[in-house]
């Protein structure tokens, strides 16, 4: 039995002992999938594959990626013209880290299943929306792209069909809201990466008014042993109703911070204690944002809950990109939910009133209870206006929901912490006692 | 500046460079990100007047291409430094003393964010998220992401950027 069986994301790393290129990875099975999508199955079967697979977009929205696939129009545009098939590699949600790993050790991977997304949906063009400040991960996937065309994995006629793909790398020029689709949508044509209005959505009307597909890294990563090894064994790889396994990170005071692929559906604890080495010696664990900034934190009640999508959408919060941030109890949650909201009013885009004006103004005010400042029903105050700014629906996007899901659930599961800010006029955590 | 002055203003190499990024796009505008990086790569920052002569080469307007240019955190419309220093203040950093560092960085280079050192060597910058938060805290100079930074291993670390 190979790695590769059990961990089909980082198996080949790990047997290879550091980043997979070329002969490595086809020594490994690799390219091997995406001729037989591209050989022997029709692009309908491609799709009907990957949505048996119940293969849920890691990004952290969770859609399923064979469904969204399928709304792309079958078949060679009426006017001729092409479709796009983008990678969101644009890792910019704090407290993630995983795509940087899989696209510096694996970048065949990524590619042999964008070539796969590609034939599926009768793409021609695919880019890669990498973040700027991603250099290692754009020279290892440079390299490899060399490679995939000299080999004829990338480019024309490929497999001896008339199947091809144009490959490309975009950089980002920076900003947080280019992980929307449609606002990265719009940073891939050159301009300033606001969300779009929805509908259309992408699979419609994406890139330059063309059907289009944007998935996650990992997302794509996963979509080669589908197609090799079929659904059901996909399927069967999660521990709970989700499929497959999952990259989970760890970071924070832990003795061994980290990334692991596990079967989906493995619990916090088990991560933490088994993977993460547990806490460092004189800290305890308070909370932790399960999958990123825009996550509702969580507590010691839902430790051990399984790590999927339907079981940490019932606790309250969201699996995200399923690394998560650890809250030790040397950390101020009000000083930690400034962090996060300084975070969120500097990377809005600006458009929507309660994002643009909402989020500096929350920013402002945990400034002011951190320092001392707060008064008797600034809580109140920030619940209410959390409810307005974070209500979706309000706002083209979800930046300022995502934002506000941090701050709801600190306030409901730290309040004492908050309220002891306000009533002592200091900050608890603050050992001079002054700000 | 008429527009016969504009172009100019840009190298050939950058010229060239940008139309490369052209022709693979349906249209010219669509290249605005990847020609204010082109231009930033080769004079280190985006000036007014580079912005002006990229905005003819593109046929856009500046004003139009300047929106882009201060929309994005890694376009300078600034000058900058020989080196910059992007340090991360986001919440995996944070949680393992990003402020201290910062505070620290403040200190030794004798600047607040968002200024250049008096000789030019170092512009301080503050970056999200960078993506290698079990490595925390980090920060970036120029291409290099340096990971685990502690306030004592600064010296060693500016060493290699003269």
């Amino acid at each position: 039995m190979s790695l590769l069986d059990t961990k089909p994301l980082t198996g080949r790393v790990e047997e290879v002992g550091g980043p997979v290129f070329l002969a490595d990875y086809e020594a490994g099975g690799g390219y091997v999938a995406a001729k037989k999508a591209i050989t022997q199955m029709t692009p309908a079967e491609v799709i009907e594959e990957v949505k048996d697979s119940n293969l849920r977009g890691r990004g952290g929205a969770g859609f399923p990626t064979g469904t969204k696939w399928g709304f792309v129009p079958p078949g060679p545009s009426p006017d001729g013209g092409v479709k796009y098939l983008v990678c969101n590699g644009d890792e910019m949600e704090p407290g993630t880290f995983k795509d940087r790993w899989l696209i510096s050790n694996n970048p065949h991977s990524l590619i042999e299943g964008m070539l796969i997304g590609a034939y599926a949906i009768g793409a021609t063009k695919a880019y890669v929306f990498l973040r700027g400040e991603y250099f290692e991960p754009k020279a290892k996937l440079e390299e490899a792209i060399d490679e995939a065309k000299a080999a004829g994995y990338l480019g024309k006629g490929l497999f001896n069909t008339e199947f091809e793909l144009d490959f490309r790398i975009h950089s980002s020029g920076g900003r947080y809201i280019c992980g929307e689709e449609t606002a990265l949508l719009n940073a891939l044509e050159g301009k300033r990466a606001q969300p779009r209005n929805k509908p259309p959505f992408p699979p419609a009307s994406g890139a330059w008014g063309r059907p289009t597909i944007v998935n996650n890294v990992e997302t794509y990563c996963n979509v080669p042993s589908i197609i090799e090894k079929g659904a059901d064994w996909f399927r069967d790889l999660g521990l709970t109703e989700d499929a497959g396994t999952k990259i989970y990170g760890v970071s924070g005071r832990v003795n061994n911070p980290g990334l692991w692929e596990l079967p989906i559906g493995t619990t916090i604890r088990e991560i933490i204690e088994e993977h993460a080495g547990g806490m460092q010696d004189g800290y305890q664990l308070r909370g932790l944002l399960p999958g990123g900034a825009s996550t509702d934190f969580l507590v010691e009640e839902h430790f051990d809950l399984a790590m999927d999508y339907g079981t940490i959408q019932a606790a309250g919060s969201r699996m995200g990109t399923g690394t998560m941030i650890l809250m030790d109890d040397s950390i101020c949650p009000v000083d930690m939910s400034r962090n996060l909201q300084h975070f969120f009013a500097q990377e809005s885009c600006g458009f929507c009133t309660p994002c643009r004006e909402g989020l500096p103004w929350i920013e402002s005010l945990l400034l002011d209870i951190e320092e001392g400042r707060g008064q008797p029903g600034d809580l109140e105050v920030l619940d209410q206006n959390a409810q307005y700014i974070g209500a979706p629906g309000n706002t083209f996007c979800l930046h300022a929901t995502g934002a506000i899901e941090p701050l709801q659930s600190a306030l409901k599961y730290f309040r004492e912490d908050f309220e002891r800010h306000i009533t002592e006029g200091r900050c608890p955590y603050r050992t001079n006692g002054s700000a | 500046m008429s527009e016969v002055d504009l172009i100019p203003v840009l190298s050939q190499e950058e010229v060239a460079e940008i139309e490369a990024e052209i022709s693979h796009l349906p249209d010219r505008p669509s290249a605005a990100i990847d020609a204010l990086m082109i231009v930033q790569k080769h004079r280190g920052w985006v000036s007014d007047e580079s912005l002006s002569a990229i905005a003819h080469l593109l046929g856009m307007s500046t004003a139009e291409l300047d929106g882009v240019a201060t929309f994005y955190n890694l376009i300078y419309r600034q000058p900058v430094g020989r080196h910059v220093i992007s340090v991360c203040d986001s919440v995996s950093c944070y949680v393992m003393g990003a402020d201290g560092l910062a505070k620290d960085l403040e200190a030794k280079l004798g600047i607040s964010f968002g200024e250049t050192t008096a000789d030019e060597r170092f512009t301080l910058l503050p970056i999200v998220c960078l993506g290698a938060c079990d490595k925390a805290p980090t920060m970036q100079i120029d291409e290099d992401l340096i990971e685990n930074v502690s306030a004592e291993r600064l010296d060693d670390i500016f060493e290699k950027y003269k």
